[in-house]
């Protein structure tokens, strides 16, 4: 294909005469200033303000020159270099040093990146010097962690099964108001409070309703595939879209059972095991003489997503060694060769729905215990766009790939928003926060640019013979839906 | 295993056939692309099916292997011994799609959806535009291939997430036979690259390698040849005769290439235009006057021509049989 390219590449690619090249570039640039200016002068030439209580116009030369001048330096730096005739093609064959390095580097950055994960708490509160000036890093921990195990849970849908699926929000919905509605419910309360005692069931509703969560969610996995069995690419993506939107309106409208809009407010909080994270005497810390501290609940609640994350982790990475997960590859790369093989495509298609939908349900439950507080408007589709994103932009099937995403996708939004120090730069009226999403949206663009397939392209084969070798991108298919 | 009609009196394909085509149509809208078809496929044989370009081949192993519906037809595959007509009529008649014994099972394909033919009738297939795994290894391929056996090895996930011990050892079982067939394909080398890596021959060959790792009593091979060099033909044709003796896995391949099915098969069926116009011998087939009209093409009058020249033939020969 390479050599392909070369051979067919147009005449200009010759090497001319540098004067020419530097007349045609410069001749472009003017032509693009031009350009620049006719669009830029009605844009930012001028301006309105009130003049005593009348709209008029004020004149900025000076900004549309510096715009103008921008393009026009950009455009004749860019057909000197990048652009420039007698720059060779790049022709590139076999893994790029990127994907080299990520082999090398890999199976080390495993133990390392899980190694900081567990100790995250105990260095977050060593470098801002105490526990509770801590709480916001360890926050956003949980926050990062929570996407991590979605972008995983996804994964499995998109990744390996190759199915595209726009509605995974819906499932962790179903997780979460799983967990809501069951720790508070009166009757089941007044239930176990019968012969198990006032405080069993606000103490162990979340560990009992956790594996529930993952099974409900997974069920819904299994409703929302029969319909879409047949679907592929676009259709099923429009349908899976839908699918999590009526979750939402459900959740909404159904006002007698979900509290609609409003949410559901106190749930109780996530236990030591059955001992509650409070100050009295049968609490958390007084069982370990310990100083009572808020933020023991949020470092266990660190603790508690790290594990579901890595449980998550873990399944998948034995679910592709197993039968089933080969199938689910197998089925991203050819579906009719499945069937020529006797694998049953609906079953491989319901079962990677609800593995993914289990995984979304834990989730779901683990975000329910979090903020006390479940409403519908935590379940939008912007949360569904933002895990997709995570897995195609951490490239698909790959776990790390997924975890430094979500870790740069969600820490990056954070880091945005403490952008304090560009008001020197710009003066005190500039809002750096207000450019965050341009900026995560020119860095989701140049990640897309540099790295089409994400940030690992390569797929790690299930068994091997002699050797692991790992399968370039370009041979592994993305799956029709 | 080769068919002897002078001994049996009956050519192989009619004596004991593995899969038998009866009436098959299929139509697409108004167009009829398979005509009326029905012809038998010998167990232990290698059958050609060929036919000039369009005249329904693909259509007919699409029938075969589940992934069209025939519009009519019955397609009786027998696994054992082939069935009495009291058999088949009761297997008809009750609906099901398949009458599972002990020594011999009947399977109607027409009525069992393509993953069911595959896993369940063990009839296995290739196709006309190689579909591999690509972004899978060579190794991988196979082992998706013996998908069934190890799902349930597995103990569908459970056994095999927990690591238990029955799972470890059907893995290595399928790790061998993987091994073996890559040895028989000439692929234990690539084992561990991407098979979508591989040359095209080579391709060809891991795609009939990870049909036969699904254990089918009759392999389907749609244009196995193409696109081969002469060696590589003729290690094809090895290859097919190995699986033949070996494994006695009968064979029905479509071919274009004469070479190969004038070496190797016992039995040819011509079709064209939907319809069957010669069926026998290798020979017999090479000197059907309708073959060679079908193939170098000659004009309307011809055809009737030379219809009715064999057609008078055939009646003369049947009264002389006779009296």
């Amino acid at each position: 294909m390479a050599v392909q390219l070369a051979e067919t590449a147009p005449p200009t690619a010759k090497a001319s005469p540098s004067s020419s090249v530097m007349a045609h570039a410069f001749k472009d640039a003017v032509i693009t200033g031009l350009i620049a200016l006719g669009l830029f002068a009605p844009l930012i030439g001028f301006e309105t303000v009130i003049i005593d209580g009348a709209l008029g116009l004020d004149y900025r030369p000076g900004t549309l020159a510096v715009m103008v001048g921008i393009i026009f330096v950009g455009r004749l730096l860019l057909n000197l270099t990048v652009w420039s005739p007698n720059r060779k093609p790049s022709v590139r064959s076999g893994p790029t040093i990127f994907d080299r390095a990520g082999t090398t580097i890999g199976p080390a950055m495993k133990p390392l990146l899980l190694a900081f994960a567990v100790g995250f708490p105990f260095i977050a509160a060593f470098a801002m010097g105490g526990m509770n000036e801590s709480r916001y890093l360890i926050d956003l921990g949980i926050l990062i962690l929570t996407y991590v195990m979605l972008g995983w849970g996804l994964n499995i849908v998109v990744g390996l099964a190759g199915l595209l699926d726009l509605g995974y929000v819906a499932f962790y919905a179903v997780g979460a108001y799983t967990y809501a509605l069951l720790a508070t419910s009166a009757p089941i309360n007044d239930f176990f409070a019968g012969f198990l005692g006032e405080t069993f069931w606000a103490n162990w509703a979340f560990w009992i309703c956790l594996p529930m969560a993952g099974v409900f969610a997974g069920l819904w996995g299994m409703m929302l595939g029969f319909p879409v069995l047949r679907l592929r690419g676009d259709y099923l993506a429009i349908v899976t879209l839908a699918f999590g939107e009526i979750i939402r309106l459900v959740l909404i409208n159904w006002v007698d059972f979900t509290g609609g809009g409003a949410g559901i407010a106190s749930i109780p909080r996530a236990t030591f095991f059955g001992v509650p994270f409070t100050a009295g005497e049968n609490g958390f810390a007084a069982l370990f003489g310990l100083q009572f501290n808020p933020m023991h609940r949020i470092i266990f609640l660190y603790f508690v997503i790290l594990a579901l994350a890595l449980i998550t982790a873990f399944a998948t990475v034995r679910l592709r060694r197993l039968p089933v997960g080969r199938a689910w590859e197998a089925l991203r790369e050819d579906e009719i060769a499945c069937r020529s093989l006797g694998i049953n495509t609906t079953n491989v298609k319901l079962s990677a729905f609800a593995t993914g939908a289990m995984f979304g349900g834990f989730a779901g439950c683990f975000f329910a215990v979090r903020a006390g507080f479940v409403s519908p408007e935590s379940f939008t589709f912007d949360i569904s766009a933002m895990i997709l994103a995570i897995v195609v932009l951490g490239g698909m099937g790959s776990q790390i790939g997924v975890a430094v995403a979500a870790a740069v996708m969600i820490g990056g939004m954070e880091m945005l928003r403490n952008l304090g120090f560009l008001n020197q730069i710009f003066g005190g009226d500039f809002d750096p926060s207000l450019y965050r999403m341009l900026i995560f949206g020119f860095a989701m663009v140049a990640i897309m640019v540099w790295k089409p397939r994400g940030l690992v392209s390569t797929r790690d084969p299930t068994i091997f013979l002699k050797e692991r070798k790992a399968v370039s991108g370009d041979h592994v298919k993305e799956g029709h839906g | 295993m080769a068919p002897s009609p002078a001994a049996a009196g009956l050519p192989n394909w009619e004596a004991d056939p593995i899969l038998a085509v009866e009436h098959l149509f299929m139509r697409f809208g108004g167009l009829i692309a398979v005509n009326d078809l029905s012809f038998k496929v010998g167990r232990g044989d290698i059958t050609a099916l060929i036919g000039p370009n369009g005249a329904g081949k693909t259509t007919v192993f699409n029938c075969i292997t589940g992934f069209y519906k025939p519009s009519e037809g019955r397609l009786v595959l027998a696994h054992g011994h082939a069935p009495t007509a009291e058999e088949l009529a009761r297997v008809t008649l009750i609906g099901e799609r398949a009458l599972v014994g002990r020594n011999s099972s009947v399977y109607l394909l027409e009525r069992m959806p393509d993953y069911r033919v595959s896993g369940e009738a063990k009839v296995a297939r290739t196709f006309q535009n190689i579909r591999l795994f690509t972004g899978m290894t060579v190794l991988e391929n196979l082992m998706v291939a013996q998908h069934n056996t190890l799902m349930v090895a597995s103990g569908f996930s459970l056994k095999g997430l927990f690591g238990l011990p029955g799972w470890n050892a059907a893995q290595r079982a399928a790790t061998e036979k993987a091994k073996y067939w890559l040895e028989k394909v000439n692929l234990t080398d690539r084992a561990d690259d991407p098979a979508g890596d591989l040359p095209y021959g080579a391709q060809r060959r891991l795609e009939i390698a990870r049909a036969m790792c699904s254990e089918p009593i009759l392999l389907c091979l749609d244009e196995p040849a193409a696109g081969l060099n002469p060696r590589e033909s003729l290690e094809l044709n090895t290859l097919l005769r190995t699986i033949r003796a070996e494994h006695g896995t009968s064979i029905l391949l479509i071919e274009h290439d004469m070479s190969v099915v004038m070496e190797i098969s016992d039995h040819v069926v011509v079709l064209d235009y939907g319809t069957k116009i010669s069926d026998g011998t290798p020979e017999a087939v090479k000197n059907d006057p309708r073959v060679i009209a079908a193939y170098l093409g000659v004009d309307e009058d011809a055809v009737e021509e030379v219809e009715a020249e064999i057609d008078a033939e055939i009646a003369a020969h049947s009264t002389g049989a006779h009296s």
